[in-house]
């Protein structure tokens, strides 16, 4: 339920800025549904060191984990902050950020 | 208005190149983000929720209408067709691509445009009032002051890196459109006993977690000793400002633990230092006569007052007319008028405008009001030189464009920051908070009956919203469960007859905070005498009835 341990591995991409996610083939993603998503604090902490790596490697800026909350087939962000950087911003019009290519 | 000369034009343009230089450096990995960063924030670019954001100094909030075409043209081909217009006067593009930064840059650079001092600890856009050059009730145009001080702070070597941002502010006008108490200096035109025009200078004002407002410490500064007190201000801040404690390193703190009479004693003392010794800076006369002759004052060869054809739109057009009341004002001349164009229009994002929009404003201020536009505080944009006899057209053109909104200073025009929809600093969002509440006093006649009221809402203590000056002041706040929460404020206005607002209560959820600005509206109706506005009615019946009407839920 809810309350199991589940995280993900999001940043900005270095070149635009655009929201990504560490996916399960070691890739970044535009798409929070394509996010790997650790079980447990191990996992999460060897996430987060790919993260780190690709940052270095000057790919993406500020890698971090971050909280999915719902049933496995609806996981969202468990907090708004996030839902935002996922889905884009709230305020009505077609916003969202296109992927580039 | 005031041209670059070729020495602006140069500094700009190696800026330019120089970023060009620092990006193509950082995109190559040979720069780290913890080495980009300071040099991408001293050109205005910071990386926000869903990308970078871009932050363009207007300066002084004078635009020309080729200018306003280049930023509709960074809309269009940098961004995602639109711009948001900032409570500092500036302009923020919220999808910028670091790649595209420097070209973004060149092109502001082409238009005589920049983003320099929009970021970092230094002296940023010099603030004023949006109807300069044109008000009715004005002493004298502070623009060409405004212009000095941005000569003066442009990589001024020993005020490029302050203990926090500096914030100036100038007003030339009875009443102050341009909130000077809640700036780090605020610069008031007015004249002396002799006759003599010159500054009341304040300090010490400021928003955010410690909101404060301004300090007089000088009743009188002669014009010609601008830059030598700004810069003795400047001295004693930068020497003694808390670099320590980012959230003790505004001026206002200085002041308050310095006490104003200390402070204003050290400031003099430099002062009188700095000609004792020579090293005053000074102005010539030519100087300033050169800059003051940019601001050259339009006059139209026929404006004529409206005279009865104008009577006779306003009384077929009741639209109309409800605009020609709360969106054009007095201007100095006979027979011009200054029109602010409302960018808050019922359910929309306060303060921004499509591309398309932007061009209609260059079209409309090419054809009525000389090519000016000017952006205000409350995120709004003016055409500031037309003809009465112009009006309807005016409006009718707007209109077309979405942009005939009657509301000005009216419940509907909030200001309110990007918040959670798009900033980092954020708690909460903002913007959908603001669509709500004019979606609920949608109805114009509704809205004109409740009269003048200031709604302003910031996404987090950072106050870039001025809540602590609105007559209703919210503030997004965590809740404990996780959840969006509004502390409301009342009482607040930035005019000369300023106020900060104070707590009413506990903090109101996102789905109760609209009912509550209709409560807090209602309570104000319902005690007003005649012609009070929120203000003098929150201070003649005090906190309670706000508090009883709000909270009876609570008691029960
Ligand atoms: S007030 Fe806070 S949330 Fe709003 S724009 Fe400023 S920093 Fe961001």
């Amino acid at each position: 339920m809810s309350d199991a341990f589940r995280k993900a591995v999001t940043a900005n991409r270095l070149a635009d800025g655009a929201v990504v996610y560490l996916t399960a083939s070691g890739g970044w993603s535009t798409e929070i549904d394509d996010c790997r998503i650790a079980a447990d604090e191990g996992e999460a902490a060897a996430m987060l060191a790919l993260g780190e790596e690709a940052a270095a490697r000057q790919l993406l800026v500020g890698p971090y984990l971050f909280d999915l909350a719902g049933d496995d087939g609806a996981l969202r962000p468990a907090r708004l902050r996030e839902a935002i950087r996922a889905r884009g911003p709230t305020t009505g019009s077609s916003l969202r950020f296109q992927a580039a290519g | 208005m005031y041209q670059y000369d070729v020495l602006d034009r140069t500094i700009v343009a190696e800026r330019v190149s120089q970023f060009r230089d620092q990006t193509a450096r950082r995109l190559a990995g040979e720069l780290a983000e913890d080495e980009f960063r300071p040099l991408r924030l001293m050109n205005g670019l910071y990386l926000q929720l869903h990308a970078y954001m871009l932050r363009v100094a207007i300066p002084y909030g004078t635009l020309s209408s080729g200018q306003m075409r280049a930023l509709a043209g960074i809309a269009r081909r940098f961004d995602k067709g639109y711009g948001h217009f900032t409570t500092r006067q500036n302009i923020q593009y919220n999808w910028v691509k670091l790649e595209e930064a420097p070209d973004i840059l060149a092109a502001l650079a082409e238009a005589g445009m920049h983003a320099i001092q929009t970021s970092g600890n230094c002296i940023r856009n010099t603030t004023t009032d949006q109807f300069a050059g044109a008000a009715a009730d004005e002493l004298e145009d502070p623009r060409p002051w405004c212009e000095l001080i941005r000569q003066w702070s442009t990589f001024h070597p020993e005020f490029s890196y302050l203990p926090r941002k500096f914030k100036i502010a100038v007003s030339g006008a009875a009443h102050d459109r341009a909130a000077v108490a809640v700036h780090d200096i605020g610069l008031h035109l007015v004249r002396s006993g002799e006759g003599n025009v010159g500054f009341r200078v304040l300090v010490g004002g400021g928003l955010g977690r410690t909101p404060r407002l301004a300090r007089a410490i000088r009743d009188f500064l002669p014009k010609r000793d601008l830059l030598a007190y700004l810069e003795a201000i400047m001295r004693v801040y930068n020497l003694h400002g808390r670099r320590d404690n980012i959230f003790k390193a505004r001026i206002k703190i200085l002041v308050d633990s310095l006490g104003t009479e200390e402070f204003a004693r050290q400031v003099e003392g430099e002062f009188r230092a700095m000609h004792e010794f020579g090293y005053a800076p000074e102005t010539s006369p030519a100087e300033i006569a050169r800059i003051t002759a940019q601001f050259a004052d339009p006059v139209h060869k026929r404006a004529e007052a409206g005279g009865e054809t104008l009577d006779r739109q306003r009384a077929e057009n009741p639209d109309f007319d409800r605009w020609v009341r709360t969106n054009v004002a007095a201007h100095k001349r006979a027979g011009q008028a200054i029109v602010t164009v409302s960018l808050k229009p019922v359910g929309g994002p306060p303060g921004d405008a499509s591309a398309e929009q932007m061009d209609a404003i260059a079209e409309l201020a090419d054809r009525y009001s000389f090519g000016e536009i000017r952006t205000t505080h409350a995120q709004n944009l003016v055409l500031p030189h037309v003809r009465e006899a112009d009006l309807f057209a005016i409006w009718q053109a707007l209109g077309r464009h979405g942009l005939a909104t009657a509301n000005l200073g009216l419940v509907s025009d909030i200001i309110c920051c990007p918040g959670l929809d798009y900033c980092n600093l954020a708690n909460t969002r903002s913007i959908p908070v603001a669509q709500r509440i004019s979606e609920r006093f949608a109805d114009a006649g509704r809205q004109a009956e409740i009269g003048p009221l200031a709604i302003k809402m910031s996404g987090c203590i950072n106050a870039c919203g001025h809540h602590h000056v609105g007559d209703i002041g919210l503030l997004g706040v965590d809740k404990k469960d996780g959840g969006e929460g509004y502390q409301m404020t009342l009482g607040g206005r930035a005019d000369e007859d300023g106020a900060l607002g104070a707590i009413i209560g506990r903090a109101f959820s996102s789905d109760e905070v609209v009912d509550a600005v209709e409560t807090v509206v209602g309570t104000y109706v319902a005690n007003r005498r005649d012609g009070e506005d929120f203000t003098a009615t929150y201070r003649r019946i005090g906190a309670a009835p706000f508090k009883e009407s709000l909270y009876a839920a609570d008691q029960g």
